[in-house]
C-alpha cells in the first residue's frame, strides 16, 4: 500500500534579490536541484543531498539551505531515521546501504578524555626552541640488539633489523580505493602524504600507474577479493597490508557495483569492465590464525622479506586477543579500525551497530600485547573517526604508534560529509568516476590541502607534547598518565587504564 | 651458470630454498630440479620467468607458486594447501592430489591436478583481458567448488567417479567464468547464483586443449574425456548480490 512521500531532507531557497543568474548553481549540482525558467532560478529541493557545492560556488551567497525543514512529530525513540528506514524497507524488503561513518548519537570517548600540561613543577618545552621528535617507525623492533666492537673502535650492529616505514609524523592516510574514490582524489592524497614524509593506503583497488611516482609512500592492500594484486603491485608498495576487516562493516565483504567499474578502474583492479568487484567476507585462504600467518609469510617471501606487512582488523569485542594472535604471526603492524570508520557504502545496520570504539580497542590491544610481552614486536595503527590533532594525541597516549585518517583527509579535499558517496555523483570530484566531476578536483592544487592538514595537525601535536613536557612521540605512546577521564564510568576507565579528572599523579 | 641445475632441499627452510631458486633464475637457469622437497611452503612464490621449469621431487608445502608470474612447476607427488594461490601466469602440474583452496583467487595461468582436490577449489578465480585462469582436476573435488568465481575455466574430469562433486556449494556467488564437470551434478549441490547451461560443441572445443594438456602431461589415453558430456555451470547473473540492497 502506498505510504506517500517522506518529508524532504533539505529545503533550498534562492534569494532573488542577491541572485545574479550566473547559473553556477545549475552547473555545479549534478543532482539536478536547480533549473532556470525565465529570469529566475527554480529549485527542486528533493534532489538536494546537502553537499554544499552550490553554496561554495555561488558568488553572491544567494543560496539558503535548511536541513529537515519539515520534521516528523518529535519522539525520542521513533526518530526520523528509524521511521524512514522502516518506510524504505516496507517498500523494498531489502538491506539498507548507507554512506560515511556511524551516525549513532553516542558521545565519542575522545571527548571525555582530557590531556595534561605542565605547570611550575615541571617545565613545559617550547617546540620552537627545542627539537621535538615526531618521527615514527612502523614495523617490528628487536627486543634486544647485539653489537660488536670493531678493531678501530666502531660499533657494528649484529642484529638483523626488520624493514620499517619511516614516518615523519604519526599521521598516515588510510585505505580508500580507486573506484571508491577518484584518481584525482588518490593523487592529491598521495602527493600530500609524500610531501609530509608519511604514507597512504591504496585500498583494494590496485595501484594506478599515475600513482607510481608516489609508490614509496604507498601501502598496497591485499584484501579478500585480491583485486589488482600481482607481484609487480606487491613490489611497488612501501609496505603491504592484509585487510581482514573494516570498522564501518566488520565481518562482511564488499561489493563495488559494476557501474563504477569503468575502463580505467577495470584496468587497475584487473577485472572486466562493468563486472561487480566482489570481495568475500573472509579471505578464503585464511580460515584460522595459522592461515593468516601463512599469508603474512607468503607476502614476505614473495617480496623477499623487504616489505613490512600489516594486518588490518575491525575493532570487535575480542579485538585484543585477535591482535595478540596477529602480533605473533610475523606481521609487522596491526591496524585497528574502530566503529566510527568511514566507508563509501555499508549496510546501515553494520555501520551503526557492529564493532566497538577505537579508544577502547587501542587501550585493550596495547594492554594485551604488553601483557604477552610482544608490544615491542609490532606497531599499532589506529583508525576510525579521528577528527583532529587532539584525537591523534589521545590515541597515541592510549597506546597506538600512529593513526590512519580517512574522512578527515577527504574533508581537506572539500568533502562535506553529505554521505551520498554511493550515488557516484560526488560534486567535489572525490567519490565519483564521472570525468567532468573528477576534473573539478585538480591534484596539482589539492595535494597542498592534504599536506597542509597533516602539517597543521603535526604542529599541534608538537605543541601538545611540549606543553606536557614530552619531547619525543615515544614518551607519549601508551602514556595514560597524560590522560584523565571526564564523566566516564569506572569500568570504561579500567579498560582505558585512565584515572578520573582530579586524580593526582 | 648451466641451463639446468639441481638443488637439494633436504632440511632446507623455505626462505633459503627460494633464494637459491631466484639466484638460479637470475643466473639464467631454465631447468631447475628440486630434490628431497618435504613440506617447504611458498616454493616459486612471486617468481618471474616465462621459460623456467621447476621440477619438484617430493611434497611441497602450502601456497606453491603463489603470486607466481610465468614459470612452470611440475610436482611429482601430492601438493598441500592452495597451490596456484593468486597466481598471475605460468603452469603448475601436480602428479597426485592437492589440498584445499587450489588455485584460490588465481588471475592467470593454469593448474593441473592429476587426482583429487579438497574444499574450495578455484574459489574466486578471476580473469582480465588475455589472462584467463584454468584449473583442471582429474578426479573429484570436495564442497564449495568455484565459489565467487569471477572468471576463467574450472574443469573436473571426474575420472573414476560418477558424481565427482558430491557436495554442496558449487559456484555460490559465481559472477563470471564457467565450471565444467564430467559426471552427474545433482541440482541440490549448486550454490546460490549458479545455474546449469547447455553444453554444446562450442564448449567442447573450448575445453579440449586443456584436457589434451592434462592427458599429455599425466600420460593418460582416454578418448572418453573428449567425447563424454560435461555439465556446464555458469552464473545465473553477473550481479549475484544486486537484488539484496536498497539505498538509505
Amino acid at each position: 500500500m502506498p505510504i506517500g512521500s517522506t518529508p524532504p531532507k533539505y529545503r533550498v531557497r534562492i534569494d532573488n534579490d542577491r541572485c545574479m543568474l550566473c547559473e553556477q548553481c545549475i552547473e555545479n549540482c549534478p543532482y539536478g536541484t536547480f533549473r532556470k525558467e525565465g529570469n529566475k532560478i527554480l529549485v527542486n529541493s528533493r534532489a538536494c543531498t546537502g553537499c554544499h557545492r552550490c553554496i561554495a560556488m555561488c558568488p553572491r551567497d544567494a543560496i539558503d539551505l535548511e536541513e529537515k525543514p519539515v520534521d516528523y512529530r518529535s519522539h525520542p525513540i521513533w526518530t526520523r531515521e528509524a521511521r524512514e528506514a522502516i518506510y524504505n524497507q516496507a517498500r523494498t524488503g531489502k538491506i539498507i546501504l548507507a554512506g560515511m561513518g556511524n551516525i549513532l548519537e553516542v558521545p565519542p570517548i575522545f571527548d571525555r578524555l582530557l590531556l595534561d600540561a605542565c605547570q611550575v613543577t615541571n617545565p613545559s618545552i617550547d617546540p620552537l626552541r627545542e627539537p621535538m621528535e615526531l618521527r615514527t617507525y612502523i614495523g617490528k623492533k628487536p627486543s634486544k640488539v647485539e653489537v660488536a666492537t670493531k678493531p678501530n673502535g666502531d660499533i657494528e650492529l649484529l642484529t638483523h633489523l626488520a624493514p620499517n616505514l619511516k614516518c615523519e609524523t604519526p599521521i598516515m592516510i588510510g585505505h580508500m580505493s580507486y573506484g571508491a574514490i577518484s584518481l584525482n582524489a588518490q593523487l592529491s592524497l598521495a602527493r600530500g602524504a609524500a610531501a609530509q614524509g608519511t604514507f597512504m593506503g591504496t585500498g583494494e583497488g590496485g595501484l594506478h600507474k599515475h600513482l607510481y611516482p608516489y609508490q614509496d609512500h604507498m601501502i598496497v592492500q591485499v584484501a579478500s577479493g585480491r583485486f589488482g594484486v600481482d607481484i609487480d603491485y606487491l613490489e611497488r608498495g612501501a609496505a603491504i597490508e592484509i585487510k581482514i576487516g573494516q570498522g564501518a562493516k566488520p565481518g562482511i565483504g564488499g561489493h563495488l557495483p559494476g557501474e563504477k567499474v569503468d575502463e580505467s578502474v577495470s584496468g587497475t583492479r584487473m577485472i572486466p569492465v562493468s563486472s561487480d568487484a566482489i570481495s568475500p567476507a573472509p579471505h578464503h585462504d585464511i580460515y584460522s590464525i595459522e592461515d593468516l600467518a601463512q599469508l603474512v609469510r607468503g607476502l614476505k617471501e614473495a617480496t623477499e622479506w623487504k616489505k613490512p606487512v600489516f594486518v588490518k582488523i575491525a575493532a570487535v569485542h575480542n579485538v585484543a586477543a585477535i591482535a595478540s594472535g596477529i602480533a605473533r604471526s610475523s606481521a609487522d603492524a596491526v591496524v585497528i579500525d574502530g566503529f566510527r570508520g568511514g566507508t563509501g557504502a555499508a549496510p546501515r545496520v553494520f555501520r551503526d551497530h557492529v564493532g566497538i570504539p577505537i579508544e577502547a580497542a587501542v587501550a585493550a590491544v596495547d594492554e594485551k600485547l604488553r601483557h604477552h610481552g610482544v608490544r615491542n614486536e609490532v606497531s599499532v595503527i589506529a583508525s576510525g573517526g579521528i577528527r583532529d590533532s587532539a584525537d591523534v594525541t589521545k590515541t597515541i597516549a592510549l597506546g597506538a604508534d600512529a593513526v590512519y585518517i580517512g574522512t578527515a583527509a577527504l574533508i581537506s579535499l572539500g568533502c562535506r560529509v553529505c554521505g551520498s558517496c554511493y550515488r557516484g555523483l560526488c560534486p567535489w570530484g572525490i567519490a565519483t568516476q564521472r570525468p567532468d566531476l573528477v576534473a573539478r578536483l585538480d591534484p596539482d592544487i589539492m595535494w597542498e590541502n592534504v599536506s597542509n592538514l597533516i602539517n597543521g595537525w603535526t604542529l599541534e601535536i608538537a605543541e601538545l607534547m611540549g606543553a606536557a613536557g614530552i619531547n619525543s612521540i615515544e614518551s607519549l605512546r601508551g602514556n595514560r598518565d597524560r590522560l584523565r577521564a571526564y564523566m566516564l564510568d569506572e569500568n570504561l576507565m579500567e579498560v582505558l587504564d585512565v584515572k578520573t579528572v582530579g586524580a593526582g599523579a | 651458470m648451466a641451463e639446468k641445475i639441481s638443488i637439494d632441499a633436504e632440511g632446507l627452510h623455505y626462505t633459503p630454498l627460494n633464494q637459491q631458486i631466484r639466484a638460479a633464475v637470475a643466473a639464467g637457469a631454465k631447468e631447475i630440479v628440486l630434490d628431497n622437497v618435504n613440506g617447504q611452503r611458498f616454493i616459486g612464490n612471486g617468481l618471474r620467468g616465462k621459460d623456467v621449469r621447476i621440477t619438484i621431487n617430493g611434497v611441497p608445502g602450502g601456497d606453491l607458486g603463489m603470486f607466481m608470474s610465468g614459470p612452470t612447476c611440475i610436482v611429482h607427488a601430492n601438493a598441500e594447501h592452495a597451490p596456484g594461490n593468486t597466481m598471475d601466469a605460468g603452469t603448475i602440474y601436480i602428479h597426485g592430489n592437492a589440498g584445499d583452496a587450489v588455485a584460490h583467487s588465481m588471475r592467470g595461468g593454469e593448474v593441473y591436478v592429476k587426482g583429487n582436490i579438497g574444499y574450495r577449489g578455484g574459489i574466486h578465480m578471476k580473469e582480465y583481458q588475455d589472462k584467463k585462469p584454468v584449473l583442471v582436476v582429474g578426479g573429484r573435488t570436495r564442497a564449495f567448488l568455484g565459489e565467487y568465481m569471477a572468471g576463467g575455466l574450472l574443469i573436473v574430469l571426474g575420472r573414476g567417479y560418477t558424481c565427482p562433486v558430491d557436495e554442496r556449494g558449487i559456484g555460490t556467488g559465481i559472477h563470471g567464468g564457467e565450471i565444467f564437470i564430467r559426471g552427474e551434478v545433482p541440482e541440490k549441490h549448486l550454490g546460490i547464483g549458479a545455474t546449469k547451461k547447455p553444453f554444446t560443441e562450442k564448449e567442447r572445443e573450448l575445453i579440449r586443449p586443456y584436457i589434451k594438456k592434462y592427458c599429455i602431461e599425466f600420460g593418460i589415453d582416454d578418448p572418453s574425456l573428449f567425447e563424454d558430456e560435461y555439465v556446464r555451470i555458469g552464473p545465473a547473473s553477473a550481479r549475484p548480490f544486486a537484488g539484496k540492497y536498497t539505498w538509505e
